[in-house]
């Protein structure tokens, strides 16, 4: 395997540092992701978490390398086994995309080709970057098939992708992002368009073929249910920019930013009182052409300006939170108003729920 | 499969039979008679017209003409009585009310050149459609990208009898690098049929490519935004493979659709074709005989019209259902 990237001994095999992408429209330049940094290890799920529009897909986009050079401005680093990817051309990051790191989308109907059956299309992923006849690309794409729980895979090999329902297809689109054996797979939003019973199958499913495999993933969701079951790290994005950033117990079990409680409270609870639990953030996401001065969550945040802080002006920097390690959020409240405020109002709310299956 | 052609017949038939009924009885509405019209209006004395309407049955009522004309399509028929009787095999579809000439045999003469004319052209149409939509769409907002814009714009407004005189007069005229056009049978010479067609298949292909290459160019954006053409590329396919292997092999399905009707609506004659270039074509013929009030011609070139229709909508299901998976003849 020659085009894939050497790994170091030992870090994170991906690496993001200030990452910004930026668009030009006839509107205007859309800052979708606004200095982001994170690592990942193999072996570990990141989750990342927020709204549409928060930068989260930009992001995995960029990582593959899928945005179109010609309208997108990006900068930082995104190193994937020690390269960087954001310096690879055109032709070396395609060598590198559906070998080294692979993706699996949303709707997984439309994410495949709705005129060639599941078996060549995997048959496909396998031989561009495998120089190997189509029989035996046949027999890996069959065994994957059946790897990912797909019952009778030699019949199913032969169908098109309306034939399948919705959870067996997002298996087919593992089947075939993994075909290639990735150190990366970025899931984004895989479960969203599924039934709530499919949802559980495919992060099962997920979950046991990274223990098989190895391989680091990116989780992107607005879920944070599905979040607390399967990432090791979290990473909350807001109009671009990181805002709250920590292992998956620091981030769900002590959020520090109002945005993640927004999040957090904003979970239906099946326990307690129906009408009291929700409490949804209010207003819209922002734009990310004219984004709010300062901390770009201000306008609909419930404690900004609380302490005379510079909520409008400044924008937050992402910062430790004292005593606890690696646990990073972007805001200007005070440390302990900001504890005082997470063990009152927020803890209670639907997402202890959710913590008593993280713990 | 077979299901789905003997229903398809079976509504061709009736789509078929409809029109013609209903071909006929227009006809007959007509404020007009065509005997008059034939025999040179008030100088023709009363005996010869009823003579003329006799022999052309048109003194039958409407039902007994109405089948006769059905029979002969499908097994012959004597057309009129005594010493002026002709005999009419199948399939018949009686005799120019101007001429006497076989209505069989106009249809085989115009129906070459007209066909000859459409299939040259969709050559032309589909071929500059597909290749500069394409070819636009893969370079949105590129040099030509904003050509194929322009050049929809101005093939769209364009006229073939503006656009057809003015080849004639470089290519012919001016430059003699061509002959005038005429129909030669490909069968005889191929070479003179192809010359001689050349500039009404560019007129015609060039005016048709504006509204292909504008379809192209649209269905090729779309199926480039597709999820599924992401997935190709996040497999790591080649730049090639992406948009030819999965963004055109998507963005080609409603084209063959629009191509196929296209060309079945054009079959039944292409009249200002055929008249800028002074072919003889069914389309012509369609409308010399609708002016005449000849009605065996009108019968025939509105019949073959319509069965050109309606084949080709069973054609286009057929490419349709090969094309797209999830389609069931059925």
């Amino acid at each position: 395997m020659t085009t894939s990237p050497s790994s170091p001994a030992s870090g994170p095999y991906l690496d993001v540092k200030d990452l910004r992408v930026r668009f030009s429209t006839e509107d205007g330049v859309v800052r979708a992701v606004d200095g982001v940094s994170f690592q990942l290890e193999r072996g570990k799920t990141l989750g990342i978490v927020g709204e549409s529009g928060s930068g989260k897909s930009v992001t995995s986009m960029s990582i593959m390398g899928l945005h179109n050079p010609k309208r997108t401005a990006m900068s930082g680093e995104i190193r994937v086994g020690g390269t960087d990817v954001l310096k690879l051309s055109e032709d070396k990051i395609r060598r590198l995309r559906g070998q080294a790191m692979a993706m699996i989308f949303q709707d997984p109907l439309s994410s495949l080709h709705p005129y060639y059956t599941i078996g060549r299309q995997i048959v496909e992923a396998y031989r561009v970057h495998h120089d190997v006849s189509k029989a035996k690309a046949q027999k890996r794409a069959i065994e994957m098939l059946d790897r990912v729980g797909i019952p009778q895979p030699q019949k199913r090999f032969e169908q098109y992708p309306h034939e399948f329902s919705g959870g067996m297809r997002q298996r087919a689109m593992i089947a075939m992002s993994l075909i290639n054996d990735p150190d990366l797979l970025i899931a984004d939003e895989p479960t969203t368009a599924l039934d709530v019973t499919v949802q559980a199958q495919i992060l099962d499913l997920l979950e046991s073929l990274q223990k098989e495999f190895n391989s680091a993933i990116i989780l992107i969701t607005h879920d944070l249910g599905v979040v607390a079951q399967v990432a090791d790290d979290v990473l909350v994005m807001y109009g671009g920019r990181a805002v709250e950033y920590g292992n998956a117990e620091q981030v769900l079990r002590a959020a520090q930013m109002p945005y993640t409680w927004g999040l957090l409270s904003s979970i239906p609870s099946v326990h307690g009182d129906s009408d009291a639990d929700l409490v949804p953030i209010k207003g819209n996401p922002p734009s990310l052409i004219n984004l709010p001065p300062g901390c770009s969550f201000h306008p609909r945040c419930r404690y900004a300006m609380l302490n005379g802080g510079p909520c409008d002006q400044e924008v937050p920097e992402l910062l430790p939170v004292q005593g606890e390690v690696g646990h990073l959020v972007a805001c200007h409240l005070p440390d302990q108003f900001r504890k005082d405020t997470y063990v009152n109002e927020i803890a209670q709310t639907g997402v202890a729920v959710v913590s008593e299956e993280l713990a | 499969m077979l299901r789905f052609f003997i229903r398809r017949a079976l509504l061709a038939v009736l789509t078929l039979f409809a029109i013609s009924v209903s071909t006929f009885l227009l006809f007959f509405a007509v404020p007009a008679n065509p005997v008059a019209t034939m025999c040179g209006n008030r100088i023709c004395p009363e005996s010869t017209q009823k003579q003329i309407t006799h022999d052309l049955g048109l003194d039958q009522p409407l039902i007994t003409q109405y089948t006769e004309y059905m029979k002969g399509v499908f097994v012959g028929r004597t057309i009129g009585s005594g010493p002026t009787a002709k005999e009419c095999p199948a399939p018949c579809l009686g005799y120019s009310f101007r001429t006497g000439q076989p209505v069989w045999d106009i249809i085989k003469n115009g129906l070459p050149v007209s066909m000859s004319i459409v299939i040259g052209a969709a050559v032309v149409w589909l071929t500059i459609g597909l290749v500069l939509g394409t070819a636009a769409a893969l370079r949105r907002g590129g040099a030509l990208d904003k050509f194929s814009v322009g050049f929809s714009l101005g093939g769209a407004s364009m006229q073939i009898f503006v656009l057809g005189p003015i080849l004639v007069a470089v290519f012919v005229y001016g430059l003699g690098w061509l002959p005038r056009p005429t129909y030669t049978s490909p069968l005889v010479n191929p070479l003179a049929w192809a010359t001689g067609l050349i500039l009404p298949w560019v007129t015609l292909g060039a005016i048709n490519s504006a509204l292909y290459t504008r379809l192209s160019r649209a269905q090729m954006l779309e199926t480039l935004s597709e999820d599924y053409v992401r997935t190709a590329r996040a497999k790591g396919l080649t730049r090639r493979e992406v948009n030819y292997r999965h963004a055109l092999r998507a963005a080609i399905t409603p084209i063959v659709t629009i191509a196929g009707l296209d060309i079945g609506i054009n079959l039944g004659g292409v009249v200002i074709t055929e008249t800028t270039f002074n072919l003889q074509g069914v389309g012509r013929y369609a409308v010399q005989a609708i002016n005449d009030l000849n009605l065996p011609i009108v019968m025939a070139t509105v019949l073959l019209a319509a069965t050109f229709i309606v084949v080709a909508n069973v054609v286009v299901d057929m490419l349709y259902a090969t094309i797209d998976p999830r389609v069931k003849l059925s």
